[in-house]
């Protein structure tokens, strides 16, 4: 039973994927990737990694994506814009990728349902996670805060000179 | 197993084409997206085949990277973007210094 459910989750993923790269518009493409994101998140929930699942939601189809969003709609500003969301939120494009998600979601009821074992693979609870994390791996985890931070200094030095005023007459 | 691993494999040959084909800096973040997110998947189907907890803590490292990753990218493409009023990755192949 889970392992038609997992096939029928990488169906999704992998239909996601191909309509994502395959779309012209970046915020269609946008939609398709955050279905496919969505879709992985359930794999890692019927392959028992739970905490990961979880991660996947928030961080990638959330946070990340938001981010996605930000630039997209820094892009394209302009009058055209109120014609532009007009079209972009006409119900033939958004509908595709909510029934899917739809779909991930009467799945996810579905293994609740089952009572949330996963056969495909042996559970690994949040719990071995922190531990593992915080015992053995402490030393990865300074060095992706460190990354993060380098990250963050990075994203600012290329966004300051589009946050200061331009004088005029300055070249960039 | 050799499902979630060949799912991976097929999802990270998606986004390598994804890089390869589309031209929009945007779509090329994407596309790099979808393929640390099939290297993470690998990583935590290997994690749950011998239930070790270090499949996922490499998945969260390269949750790190990736959000590291977007956020210098995607202000590298707003800087492109205000510099040279393009986000065509073919047409900034030249540097003026």
């Amino acid at each position: 039973m889970t392992l038609i459910l997992f096939y029928l989750t990488s169906a999704v993923a992998i239909f996601a994927t191909v309509m994502m790269i395959t779309r012209l518009n970046a915020v269609h493409s946008l939609l398709f990737l955050i279905l496919s994101l969505l879709a992985v998140g359930i794999i890692f929930f019927l392959l028992g990694a739970h905490f990961a699942a979880v991660l996947e939601v928030i961080i990638y189809a959330g946070a990340i994506m938001v981010l996605f969003v930000f630039v997209i709609m820094m892009l394209n500003q302009g009058h055209k814009t109120i014609v532009q969301e007009r079209a972009w939120l006409q119900p033939g494009i958004w509908l595709g990728p909510s029934l899917l998600a739809l779909f991930l979601f009467a799945e996810l009821l579905v293994i609740i349902m089952l009572g949330g074992s996963a056969d495909t693979g042996q559970v690994v609870n949040s719990k071995q996670v922190g531990i593992a994390l915080y015992g053995p791996y402490l030393l990865a985890v300074e060095l992706a805060s460190l990354l993060l931070l380098a990250g963050l200094v990075g994203a600012y030095h290329f966004g300051k000179p589009m946050l200061k005023p331009k004088k005029p007459g300055s070249a960039s | 197993m050799e499902q979630g691993l060949l799912l991976s494999a097929m999802l990270f040959a998606l986004g390598l084409l994804g890089v390869l084909v589309r031209r929009n800096l945007i779509m090329i973040l994407m596309s790099l997206e979808v393929m640390l997110n099939a290297t993470g998947l690998a990583f935590v189907v290997a994690g749950s085949r011998w239930g070790q907890a270090d499949g996922q803590i490499m998945f969260l490292l390269i949750l790190a990277l990736a959000a590291a990753e977007v956020g210098v990218g995607l202000g590298l493409a707003l800087h492109i973007f205000h510099r040279f009023a393009t986000l065509d990755a073919d047409s900034i192949n030249e540097m003026q210094g």
